[in-house]
C-alpha cells in the first residue's frame, strides 16, 4: 500500500515503513537501545531525503522512550534535577546543531557529514556489542582484571570544574557544567543524526559523572525524551523537514515493536540475538562507508533555491 | 464518437473561421486539475484536440503536431560529486535560473524531422532545446557539463521526457497524446502547449493551464508545516508521546 508523504514529497510503501519501525522497535525494546541510529540510515537507503529521515526519526525516538521513562519514573530511577540540567544542555545543543545543520545544508555537505558520523558511530557501537556478545557466548575470554583497582569515583576533569551543585538522587556533589556539556553533545547529535544519543550519555554518566547504576538508565531516558521532543520542535521551526505522516508510520510500528521486544527480552536469552544485532549494525555501518567510498549512483544532485 | 465531437466543435467554430487563412488549434486536456492525495503515485493526462482548417478539410499533406507539457520554472543548484581523498563529496556546483520542474514533449514525428534547430530552440521543443538560463560567470564547457547532468538526472526520474511518436493524428484533424506525470512532481501551474507544424514552420499554437496541487490532508499537513511551524512541531511531539503512552497502557507490561 503506497502512501504519499507530504513533506518528503514522495510515495512510500506504508507497510514497509511500519515493518521497519516494528523491527527497530523490537530491537530497542530488547536491548534498551534508542534505535534511531538504525532508523535514519535505513530510511536513507530507502530513498527518503536525509534531512527528512533525520527529523522524522527524532520524532520516533520520543515515542520509543515514553514507556521506558514512565516505568523508571514510577520506580524512582530518575534523577530529575540531573535530567533537567542535561536537558538544558541538550536544548542548547539542539539549537547549535540546527544552525550547523543549516550551514551544512547550504554548502551541500549535509549528506556527507551525516554519512561520515554514522560510519563512526555504527562502527563504534557495533564493535562494542560484538565484543559483549562474544564474551557472553564464551567465544572470547576476558583477561582477569584486578578487582581492587576500581576506577576513581570522580573524574579529575569533572572535579576541577567551577560551581558545585548537590544532586541528591544521584548522591553527587558536582559542577552542573559537566552534565550540561554531556547534554549539549547529545543535543547536537540528535539534531544532526536523528539519534537519541543514549549510547553516549549512559557511559558518560557512569564513567565521567560517577552516577550510580540504578538512576543512569531512567535519567538518560527522561533526558532523551525531553531532548528528542524539543529537537522535533526545533526541526519543525528551522529545517521544516519533520514529516508527520512518516513519523506516525514509524511510531505505529515502533511502539508496538518495543513492547514485544521488552517481552522477548524477559523470556529469551538474547546473546545470539545480540550477536546478530552487532553484525547488522556493523553491516549498516559498512554499507554507509562504502556509500562514501564507492562511486555513487548519481554524480549530480539538484537543490532547490 | 470522436469524429462526432469534432464535427460539433468545427460547427461551432465555423463562423469564426470564415476568411481565416490559417488553421486554428482547439486543444483540451482530460483534467484541468490534478490533485495529489495520499494515494498519489503519478497521473496520466490525455492531451487532445482538433485542428480546425479554414475550409473544414484536412490538406492532402497533413501537418504535424507537437505537444509540450511543462511544470513551473524553479531556480536550482546542480551539484556534482567528486572523489576527494577517497570519499565522494559534493565539490562543484552550477546554478540554473529557469529550469522547468517538469517537461514532456510528444510529437507526431521526431522533432528533428519537423523543424530546424533554430525553430526548435525558439519554441523549446525537445529537452536539449530548453532555455535553462545558467548562472553567469562560468565557462561554457562547465555549463554544458552540468546541463547534461541535469538533463540526464531528470530524464531518468521521468521528469523530462521526449516521445517522438507520442501524438496520434486521426483523419488529419484530431490529435491525441498521453503523458505520464510521475509521483514526485512539484505542485504548481503547468502549461500544455500545442504546436501545429507544417513544412518546418509553426503555423498555429495554443496553450492550456493545468493546476497540480496537493489536496485534502496532504495539503493541510504541508501548509501547516510551513505556516504554523510551532504548532506543527508540537503536534508531532504530542503524536509521538500519545502513541508511546498508548502502547505502554495497551500492553501494561510489568517489570
Amino acid at each position: 500500500m503506497h502512501i504519499y508523504l507530504p513533506i518528503a514529497g514522495q510515495s512510500v510503501n506504508a507497510l514497509f515503513i511500519i515493518l521497519l519501525g516494528f523491527g527497530v522497535g523490537l530491537l530497542s525494546g530488547m536491548f534498551g537501545i534508542g534505535g534511531g541510529f538504525l532508523t535514519t540510515p535505513l530510511l536513507i537507503f530507502y530513498g527518503i531525503p536525509a534531512p527528512v529521515a533525520v527529523a522524522s526519526a527524532t520524532t520516533q525516538i520520543t515515542g520509543a522512550s515514553v514507556s521506558g521513562a514512565m516505568v523508571h519514573m514510577r520506580r524512582g530511577g530518575v534523577d530529575l534535577k540531573m535530567a533537567g540540567v542535561m536537558t538544558a544542555g541538550g536544548l542548547l545543543g539542539s539549537i547549535v546543531g540546527a544552525a550547523l545543520f543549516r550551514v551544512l545544508l547550504a554548502t551541500g555537505q549535509i549528506d556527507l557529514v551525516i554519512g561520515f558520523l554514522y560510519v563512526l558511530i555504527l562502527g563504534w557501537i557495533g564493535t562494542i556489542m560484538l565484543k559483549d556478545a562474544l564474551i557472553a557466548l564464551g567465544l572470547i575470554v576476558l583477561q582477569k582484571r584486578n578487582e581492587k583497582q576500581e576506577p576513581p569515583r570522580h573524574n579529575r576533569w569533572v572535579a576541577s570544574l567551577p560551581l558545585r551543585w548537590r544532586f541528591y538522587v544521584s548522591g553527587l556533589y558536582i559542577s552542573p557544567v559537566a552534565p550540561l556539556a554531556i547534554g549539549f553533545a547529545a543535543g547536537v547529535l540528535t539534531v544532526l543524526l536523528g539519534i537519541g544519543g543514549g549510547f553516549i550519555i549512559v557511559p558518560a554518566m557512569i564513567y565521567l559523572l560517577g552516577m550510580p547504576a540504578r538512576v543512569v538508565i531512567g535519567t538518560s531516558l527522561a533526558m532523551v525524551l525531553a531532548v528528542s521532543a524539543a529537537t522535533t520542535v526545533v526541526h519543525a521551526l528551522t529545517t521544516r523537514s519533520v514529516d508527520i505522516v512518516l513519523a506516525a508510520l514509524l511510531l505505529v510500528g515502533g511502539v508496538i515493536g518495543a513492547q514485544y521486544g521488552a517481552m522477548l527480552a524477559l523470556r529469551t536469552k538474547p546473546d545470539l540475538l545480540r550477536l546478530a544485532l552487532a553484525c547488522i549494525i556493523l553491516l549498516v555501518g559498512l554499507r554507509m562507508l562504502l556509500g562514501l567510498a564507492w562511486r555513487p549512483d548519481e554524480i549530480f544532485s539538484i537543490e532547490y533555491l | 464518437m470522436k469524429p462526432a465531437i469534432a464535427s460539433v466543435g468545427l460547427g461551432l467554430l465555423a463562423p469564426l473561421l470564415i476568411g481565416a487563412a490559417k488553421p486554428v488549434l482547439v486543444p483540451d486536456i482530460s483534467a484541468r486539475q490534478v490533485q495529489i492525495s495520499y494515494r498519489f503515485a503519478g497521473a496520466q493526462l490525455l492531451l487532445f484536440g482538433a485542428i480546425a482548417y479554414p475550409d473544414g478539410r484536412a490538406p492532402s499533406q497533413p501537418a504535424d503536431i507537437a505537444v509540450v507539457l511543462r511544470g513551473p520554472v524553479q531556480p536550482i543548484l546542480v551539484r556534482e560529486k567528486q572523489k576527494i581523498a577517497g570519499i565522494w563529496m559534493n565539490a562543484d556546483s552550477s546554478r540554473f535560473r529557469s529550469a522547468p520542474s517538469f517537461y514532456a514533449v510528444a510529437s507526431s514525428r521526431p522533432i528533428r524531422d519537423l523543424v530546424d534547430d533554430r525553430t526548435a530552440s525558439i519554441y523549446e521543443l525537445g529537452i536539449h532545446n530548453l532555455q535553462l538560463s545558467p548562472g553567469g560567470g562560468s565557462l561554457p564547457e562547465k555549463e554544458q557539463h552540468f546541463e547534461a547532468g541535469l538533463l540526464d538526472l531528470r530524464s531518468r526520474a521521468g521528469l523530462y521526457s521526449e516521445n517522438p511518436h507520442g501524438v496520434e493524428i486521426n483523419h488529419g484533424i484530431l490529435y491525441r497524446a498521453v503523458m505520464t506525470i510521475p509521483g514526485q512532481v512539484p505542485v504548481g501551474t503547468y502549461t500544455a502547449e500545442t504546436f501545429l507544424i507544417d513544412r518546418g514552420r509553426v503555423i498555429a499554437a495554443a496553450t492550456r493551464d493545468i493546476e497540480i496541487d496537493k489536496s485534502g490532508f496532504e495539503r493541510d499537513v504541508w501548509l501547516a508545516s510551513r505556516r504554523h511551524r510551532l504548532a506543527y512541531g508540537l503536534a508531532s511531539v504530542a503524536l509521538s508521546l500519545g502513541l508511546g503512552w498508548a502502547a505502554a497502557i495497551a500492553f501494561r507490561r510489568r517489570f
